[in-house]
């Protein structure tokens, strides 16, 4: 078992307000799991998404992410969970703008303290992967949207995490580039990677094995 | 995150924000530049300025109206004390630990001319044959005064090498004659050269006999006048006699010369090198005192400048710090990120500070001949406050910078 939330609730302080985002949700997810998160905004799946990728802690209940129980952790061992286990693509690429394609990917391999000459054999490596290896060199914000979007799905892989969370990874492209892109996340499912989607795109959702609406902060439906 | 990394980190960010890093390390470069050139300067003037006052003659005593000071003078006071005369220097010769005596008296001579030619503003000495070896004057060409000059009052004088310059050029002086103000003077020989001291000629001097001094230009009546152009005598010691000793021989003597009480404070002033030298010591300190109060407000507002400036960066890249800890940056990590690009700005700011101060001493050195040098606790101090500097004003922005809630933080456009 990779993730086992049990019955984890996030509530955020608005003013004087308390609000609900998840009120209570119970989820197990096995290595290799192909997994859509979906449900309309406000349905508490972005709270999710960033207590599972440990961006974030439950107000109530427990989480176990490969093993460890992540709402007994500290800043360190998180940001260690979040280096080590988890793969982040984002909607907004979120690249670094100044960075070429190859320092990009290698800056999770930087904090997690491989050798420099380890970092770019790898960096080269994943970024021949998605495609790119004739893209190496350039600067992040001389890419294109899609080829943005695969520097971030090598940036991804490179500390070899357990979990790939993809928040919206289609989000911001065209339907060509987005596909592409798809294709490249389907890939990593087939060879064994943990992915979890977030979307509310259905087209999106129906790449995955299992989709999981959520609505109100409570799971509708798991299939 | 290893350091490396973190410091290619930070020099990307100067490179892309080249105008905006030197604008904030600006306060720093200022602070630590007028470290460094001031005290260059005040090395350098120390060393001129021990040398002027070693030619003085380090053995030498004075007797004047007052005592060298830098604190206020009570002029009514010193205008009722009686003048010094020819009979006290001739009773300190007598005194057993004196060699040498030298009276004296100066004034301020405004225009020599010689066939067209003029020195403007020229030092007048009158005194005696002892004055050569009292304040340690070597004769480069034809003879010093003699007894026989004093006791004739002949209108006969020596030259500085400025007066030389200004009136003869090339030609010898010796033998010449020249007009002092109305007064014909046959010059009699050339002082050798001192040089200058911090832009000012010390050879723009004549020197005649006291006796012809007394004659021409007797003191006046008014008080005032009679305080700063009267005769000063001075002395030195026998040889392994020390100064201290024959300080307080001349100074009973003078004492009792001018009848006064045990309870009485002296009327008259002794002043020796160390008495200049007390006096110089007190310019510098005050104008220590004032670098380090300029260095400070410029490093302290060159630390303000770079907080502000780091959290404007911190705001700026609110982004790629979210970023940065949701690939696994500990709160840590993102702290030295900031604190060593500010420590780094600042400790540039410093480096650049020293190398400009160190380039202006040496612009003092070529222009001024002083020997300016930047001692090497100056240059250490220098680099050490920046770098300080960069650590308190940076830690505040770095901290919370650090402190940054990721998921916010991404969030940020």
């Amino acid at each position: 078992m990779l993730i086992r939330t049990e019955n984890i609730k996030k509530t955020y302080r608005l003013g004087a307000v308390d609000v609900a985002a998840l009120r209570g949700v119970t989820l197990d997810i096995e290595q290799g799991e192909y997994v859509a998160l979906m449900g309309p905004s406000g349905s508490g799946k972005s709270t999710l998404m960033h207590l599972l990728g440990c961006l974030d802690t439950p107000s109530e209940g427990k989480y176990w992410l490969a093993g460890k129980d992540v709402t007994t952790l500290d800043d360190i061992e998180l940001a260690r969970l979040r280096n080590k286990e988890i793969g982040f693509v984002f909607q907004s690429f979120n690249l670094l703008p100044r960075l070429s394609a190859q320092a990009n990917v290698q800056l999770p391999m930087a904090y997690a303290g491989v050798r420099s000459r380890e970092r770019a054999e790898r960096a080269k490596e994943l970024l021949t992967l998605v495609g790119l290896a004739d893209r190496i060199h350039h600067r992040s914000n001389q890419l294109s949207g899609g080829e943005m979007q695969r520097v971030a799905l090598a940036r991804a892989l490179a500390n070899r995490p357990s979990l790939i969370l993809a928040d919206e990874p289609t989000g911001n492209l065209d339907s060509h580039t987005g596909a592409e892109v798809m294709a490249l996340l389907d890939g990593f499912a087939e060879k064994g990677n943990t992915v979890v989607l977030v979307t509310h795109d259905q087209h999106v959702a129906d790449h995955a094995k299992r989709v999981i609406r959520l609505c109100d902060g409570l799971i509708e439906t798991d299939r | 995150m290893q350091l490396l990394d973190l410091l290619k980190l930070s020099l990307d960010t100067f490179r892309t924000h080249r105008m905006r890093s030197f604008l904030t390390a600006l306060g720093i470069i200022i602070g630590v530049m007028t470290v460094i050139a001031i005290v260059s300067l005040i090395q350098g003037m120390n060393y001129e300025v021990e040398r002027q006052i070693a030619s003085l003659g380090s053995n030498t005593l004075y007797v004047q109206k007052f005592g060298w000071g830098m604190g206020r003078l009570d002029f009514d006071e010193i205008g009722q004390r009686p003048d010094l005369v020819i009979e006290d220097a001739e009773a300190i010769a007598r005194l057993p630990g004196i060699d040498r005596v030298a009276p004296e008296r100066s004034r301020t001579v405004s225009r020599i001319t010689w066939r067209g030619n003029r020195a403007t503003t020229v030092d007048m000495v009158g005194s005696t044959p002892s004055y050569a070896t009292t304040t340690n004057l070597r004769v480069e060409t034809g003879r010093f005064i003699s007894s026989d000059d004093s006791l004739r009052k002949r209108a006969v004088c020596l030259l500085g090498g400025q007066v030389v310059d200004d009136l003869f050029g090339n030609e010898d002086p010796v033998g010449r004659r020249m007009n002092i103000e109305g007064e014909k003077f046959t010059v009699i020989g050339v002082l050798a050269r001192k040089g200058s001291f911090l832009g000012q000629s010390q050879d723009n001097v004549v020197v005649i006999p006291l006796s012809t001094f007394e004659k021409l230009y007797p003191l006046p009546r008014n008080r005032m006048a009679r305080i700063f152009g009267g005769l000063s005598i001075g002395a030195t010691p026998k040889p392994n006699v020390p100064l201290e000793r024959v300080l307080d021989q001349v100074r009973e003597l003078m004492r009792r010369r001018h009848g006064l009480g045990y309870d009485k404070p002296d009327d008259f002033g002794i002043n020796t090198q160390d008495t200049l030298r007390e006096i110089y010591r007190n310019i510098t300190r005050v104008a220590i005192i004032v670098m380090i109060a300029v260095a400070g407000i410029s490093l302290l507002v060159g630390g303000i400048g770079i907080m502000n400036i780091m959290l404007v960066a911190v705001a700026e890249r609110t982004r790629e710090i979210g970023l940065r800890k949701a690939l696994g940056a500990t709160n840590r990590d993102i702290l030295w990120q900031f604190l060593l690009e500010s420590i780094l700005l600042a400790a540039i700011g410093g480096t650049i500070g020293i190398i400009i101060g160190i380039g202006i001493a040496k612009l003092a050195e070529v222009l001024a001949h002083l020997k300016a040098a930047a001692p090497f606790w100056t240059i250490a101090l220098g680099f050490g406050f920046s770098a300080g500097v960069g650590i308190f004003f940076g830690i505040y922005p770095a901290s919370r910078a650090s402190r940054l809630n990721p998921i916010e933080a991404l969030r940020r456009e």
